[in-house]
């Protein structure tokens, strides 16, 4: 199994470089090399899964797709981002300059620190925090802020009301989303996303929580302002939402961080729910890979499936059906784990 | 453990740093010649901007935001409960069982008096 080490070998190998230095200069640039690993890969699936959104879209709907640059079309991406490169910065008149210039740098924030706590393998996690679920669902939480920020500053009636849709979005979603991840919680008994994972050894959560799995990917979707949750940028009738009025590089770290936040969103469904990295025969963090993005295909199968849901009803499916169904989840997992309990163990 | 939320100010700081750079590079490729005359103008579409946008306007979730306040409270008290749970006993189940009947007479509550209702 020499595939298994090749992540943990080049981190162990830093180490070994650092032997000699003080703990903190380790520590930093163990974290640089976190951070250039993770930049890596955020950069890598944007550019390939908007490439693989439009080919899965367009066999979806008996097109074909982008193939004109490269083998198959596979260099199309790679061409828009170098295109958006050198595109001309253009500020609106009427816009709130600052605010329209820190917004984007602000979304990409979060958008990187929620892979801090992905555990990519056995041993590939860059901190492990004893809240790490906890951490993940704060720190997703503050992508609102930026769109808000975006869409309030670029002065245009349409960014201003895709905005306001995101925060509407958000207010509702998280509540389902944070409560259908304390079954796992439960049944795990911690917070830490290494914990869960191997938690999960025997059998994976799925399996334990299937209504909480389905509550939390309905919740993830419209967290990540996918279809049929794509209200906030809905093409038909905002143009493209917050970021209508963002050109060039700015626009392009809102795109990239939105997949990035799909990419991270469906890592930790595969966490909590899918077993994490474990799997026979393979290496763990091609395990994790796979997972990822058959999770990541189900997003974007359903993304090019159901049609546009209008705002009221997304809102009231939200509070009238998913709120409930989620907390009586935790009242069944609850009452499961204490019959679990009183039949092997003897006690509550 | 201070150690790891070193790592994730690494993260903060290096996140930060990426998209300056990314926009530093867009800033030495992209044409000098700054945009003028109805580049600048804001894109509704074609047509001329009616009016002013930052006016006072309706925003009909308020009542949902004030529903979401109480819940994400909730979570709070919620989270250190589940971690511990499968220690804590019986009684600590049905305390959280009343807590959350409380919570959930109050979404009833709001549910019959139209709070959930887009306006």
């Amino acid at each position: 199994m020499a595939m298994e080490g090749i992540f943990t070998g080049i981190a162990a190998s830093m180490r070994e470089l650092l032997a000699g230095a003080p703990p903190w200069l380790e520590n930093l640039s163990m974290g640089f090399l976190y951070l250039v690993g993770v930049l890596a890969f955020i950069f890598l699936n944007a550019l390939y899964l908007i490439y693989l959104e439009r080919k899965i879209s367009a066999y979806m709907q008996q097109r074909i797709g982008p193939n004109r640059l490269g083998p198959h079309g596979l260099l199309q991406s790679v061409a828009d981002a170098v295109k958006l490169l050198g595109k001309e910065d253009i500020i609106p008149r009427g816009a709130d300059k600052w605010v329209f210039l820190i917004a984007p740098i602000l979304i990409f924030i979060p958008a990187t620190m929620l892979y801090a706590v992905i555990p990519f393998g056995k041993g590939m996690i860059a901190a492990d925090l004893n809240i790490g679920v906890f951490y993940f669902l704060a720190v997703a939480s503050t992508t609102t802020i930026a769109i808000l920020m975006g869409g309030w500053s670029s002065n245009n009636k349409y960014t201003l009301l895709g905005s306001m849709r995101s925060v509407a979005q958000m207010v509702s979603y998280e509540i389902p989303l944070t409560f259908s991840v304390l079954g796992v919680v439960m049944l795990a008994g911690s917070l830490q996303t290494s914990q869960i994972v191997m938690a999960q050894e025997k059998v994976w959560y799925v399996l334990l929580q299937p209504v909480a799995f389905i509550i939390f990917f309905i919740a993830a979707t419209a967290e990540v302002n996918r279809a049929p949750f794509d209200l906030v940028e809905g093409e038909q009738e905002l143009i493209a939402g917050p970021y209508t009025e963002y050109t060039g590089m700015r626009f392009a770290l809102f795109y990239s961080s939105e997949y990035a936040n799909l990419v991270s969103v469906s890592a930790l469904a595969v966490t909590l729910f899918l077993g994490g990295w474990h799997g026979p025969w393979l290496p763990s963090w091609l395990w994790f890979v796979i997972k990822l993005y058959i999770m990541i295909f189900i997003f974007m199968w359903v993304r090019w499936t159901f049609p546009r849901i209008r705002i009221d009803h997304l809102l009231s499916f939200n509070w009238k059906v998913l709120l409930p169904l989620s907390l009586a989840n935790i009242l069944v997992t609850g009452v499961g784990i204490k019959i679990y309990q009183l039949l092997t163990l003897g006690r509550w | 453990m201070l150690q790891q939320y070193g790592i994730i100010a690494i993260f903060l700081i290096g996140g930060a740093l990426t998209a300056i750079a990314a926009l530093l590079v867009n800033w030495i490729i992209r044409p000098k010649l700054p945009p003028v005359g109805s580049k600048l103008n804001t894109y509704e579409c074609g047509l001329e901007t009616q009016g002013p946008t930052w006016i006072q306007f309706k925003v009909s979730y308020f009542l949902y935001a004030l529903v979401f306040l109480l819940f994400d409270v909730e979570t709070v008290f919620l989270y250190p409960w589940a971690v511990r749970f499968q220690v804590l006993g019986l009684f600590a189940f049905i305390e959280m069982i009343i807590f959350i009947s409380i919570l959930v007479i109050g979404l009833w509550y709001a549910w019959k008096e139209g709070a959930l209702k887009w306006q």
